[in-house]
């Protein structure tokens, strides 16, 4: 059972299955950006009339772009080589037409929608929420951690008991209050709401529980004021606390899309996934068009994911996040 | 003993008083404390109060359980629900197991390959689902999609996954299982690095091969995070409404009516709110009926 050659089969088998689970994971997202690479109403001489690489049978796995490329970069060295300067030239017209038709509906999403706007709203509304919670979270998390007052453990399970409740339940009444307070359409509706989820409480609570308190009696003696205090000690001890929820403040509010669809109306105001489904729900686009809306929303996360792995990793591990 | 208890009046000067020393406290949670009250705590009791009542602007009405009734009365309801349910029955379990053997298999793994591979199934969680229905509705294509070619490599002709009521809300239900668990994945491995070696090894002492090991010792111990996961997961699909929305907006028909699709609609196209908040009451008592019921049925052998 334990011989070398078993144990070196058992492990080629569970790479195997590991590696067919990863690509069945990683092709949904691979076809975003393949489709959105691929040529359509293609043509060339070898062509009779345009095709679609998109609307292919078999589909075409890899952007055609790359082959046809290089295709026209070795005709086009050919006839410098043979001195036929016009079929070169055309070869190298043909090279950027390639380029351009790759790029195609990035540049019609650049140049013909919104989307660099919503992409503007996305991002800097994640950020303002982000460090709204941030400052927020942990100053409240600090005292109901650390400090001793009339009504802190109402307060702190009153705010948790509420992390119980689903958020659609909350939805109607939320639409109410935001169209009392003028908000309805404005970024406000967006960010208040969002600077009301509790999660980042509880973490940080939960986090700042075991930093020493002779730390916090230290610098009390010191002669430093409670704000003081917050800023130079309970800050500084909650940086591993404070990359987590940011990370994944971030990345809620990024793709957060139920709330944004129902109070958002003017498309000035969009976010990234209401501009997507606009686009989706407009019919006329293609998926080579969709596609690169979709991937031009996913790059910004795929990149904080790689960049602070740890961190999300961590989170998770930290209380137990919600999805 | 008389005068060590204090008056009334007394009780509540000291408190004051109390909260008057800690004023600074409450101005650190002052913040928060005005945004909870405005967006959650307010918005949970008008969410009950408006169960009761009909909406309107100039002035809502009392209408008693009749907003509960016209929900219990329509068909489309329990439709919804029966989907809902359909959905969180075939998704929930198959991801809790998914995610437990991926993770056992990614656990002995050498730390580049652990990283690589907890990478690749934990990217389509931080991915917008928003973005995961585009591409799926592209994937299940009539025509063009990659999932009807897949299926021409068995000899299988192509079905239009999405258009047709007796496919539609398994397309659903397939893509979610096809977009692995990876928080399950994350949390299993982090609660199986946290099992003590030790007991593996007494058991390799008792001759206890690594199948055996897996059983008897990795799998009890993980019984808290997949009691947690089936909580989280539960909770999660009983809430699907990105996919719906984006892939096929409840339909063909209400093939693919859910819940929280049924409550948006019934709220925003059809401005119900009085029914819509009934709706939204009786998805909270479900789900805090299922979570009940989950955290006794799971948590029993064990203190």
């Amino acid at each position: 059972m334990n011989s070398p050659i078993m144990t070196k089969i058992t492990r080629v088998f569970i790479y195997m299955l590991l590696g067919a689970a990863a690509i069945i994971s990683l092709l949904p997202l691979y076809w975003v950006f393949s489709t959105s690479l691929q040529l359509d109403a293609y043509q060339d001489e070898d062509l009779d009339a345009p095709i679609s690489y998109v609307e292919a049978n078999p589909p075409k796995f890899v952007p055609a772009g790359i082959e046809e490329y290089f295709k026209h970069w070795r005709k086009a060295r050919a006839a410098e080589k043979s001195g036929d300067q016009e079929l070169a030239n055309y070869h190298r017209k043909m090279m950027t037409e390639v380029v351009h038709n790759s790029f195609a509906m990035y540049m019609y999403l650049f140049n013909r929608t919104n989307i660099w706007r919503w992409f503007i709203n996305s991002a800097y509304i994640a950020f303002v929420v982000t460090l709204g919670i941030l400052l927020i979270d942990t100053m409240s998390g600090y005292v109901l951690a650390k400090k001793q007052f009339p009504g802190r453990n109402l307060i702190f399970w009153v705010i948790v008991s509420t992390m119980m409740i689903p958020g659609q339940v909350t939805l109607v009444p939320m639409f109410i209050m935001i169209q009392k307070l003028g908000l309805f359409d404005t970024h406000w509706a967006l960010i208040l709401p969002d600077l009301s989820m509790v999660f980042g409480v509880f973490l940080m609570r939960q986090f700042l529980l075991s930093i020493p308190s002779e730390l916090l009696e230290a610098a009390k003696i010191d002669g430093a004021g409670e704000w003081k205090t917050f800023w130079t000690i309970v800050i500084p001890l909650a940086k591993p606390a404070l990359a987590t929820l940011g990370i994944f403040t971030f990345m809620s509010v990024w793709n957060s899309f139920l709330w944004p669809i129902i109070v958002l109306n003017n498309a000035d105001l969009y976010t990234l996934p209401v501009g997507l489904k606009t686009l989706q729900d407009a019919n006329l686009a293609s998926f080579k068009l969709l596609m690169s809306g979709a991937s031009l929303a996913a790059i910004p996360m795929i990149i904080i994911f790689l960049a602070f792995q740890r961190y999300f990793i961590k989170g998770l591990t930290l209380g137990g996040v919600k999805e | 003993m008389k005068t060590l208890v204090p008056y009334k009046s007394e009780k509540i000067k000291y408190l004051l008083k109390d909260i008057w020393k800690n004023r600074v406290y409450y101005l650190f949670l002052a913040p928060k404390m005005v945004v909870f009250t405005l967006f959650i705590a307010i918005p949970v009791i008008w969410a009950f109060i408006l169960a009761f009542q009909e909406y309107n602007v100039f002035g809502s009405t009392w209408v008693g359980l009749n907003n509960f009734i016209k929900v219990l009365n329509s068909e489309v309801f329990y439709v919804a629900l029966w989907n809902t349910f359909k959905y969180t029955v075939f998704t929930v379990p198959v991801h809790v197991v998914i995610a437990l053997i991926l993770a056992t298999l990614i656990h002995p793994l050498g730390k580049i390959a652990q990283s690589f591979f907890r990478a690749a199934f934990y990217l389509p969680t931080v991915t917008s689902m928003v973005i995961i229905a585009m591409v799926w509705r592209w994937i299940y294509n009539f025509r063009f999609g990659l999932f009807n070619y897949f299926l021409s490599w068995f000899g299988i002709p192509p079905v239009d996954w999405l258009g047709q009521s007796a496919t539609a809300l398994w397309a659903i239900i397939i893509m979610s299982i096809l977009t692995p668990p990876g928080v399950g994945i994350i949390l299993y491995l982090a609660a199986m690095s946290n099992i003590p070696d030790t007991l593996y090894e007494a058991a390799k002492i008792d001759g206890a091969g690594p199948f055996q090991r897996w059983y008897r010792i990795t799998l009890p111990m993980l019984k808290p995070t997949t009691l947690y996961l089936v909580m989280i997961s539960t909770i999660g699909s009983f809430q699907v409404f990105t996919q719906i929305i984006m892939m096929t907006k409840g339909g063909p028909g209400y093939a693919t009516e859910t819940l929280v699709h049924l409550i948006y609609k019934t709220a925003f196209r059809d401005y119900e709110f009085g029914v819509a908040s009934a709706q939204a009451m009786i998805l909270f008592i479900i789900i805090l009926f299922f979570s009940v019921i989950q955290y006794r049925l799971l948590s029993t052998d064990h203190d």
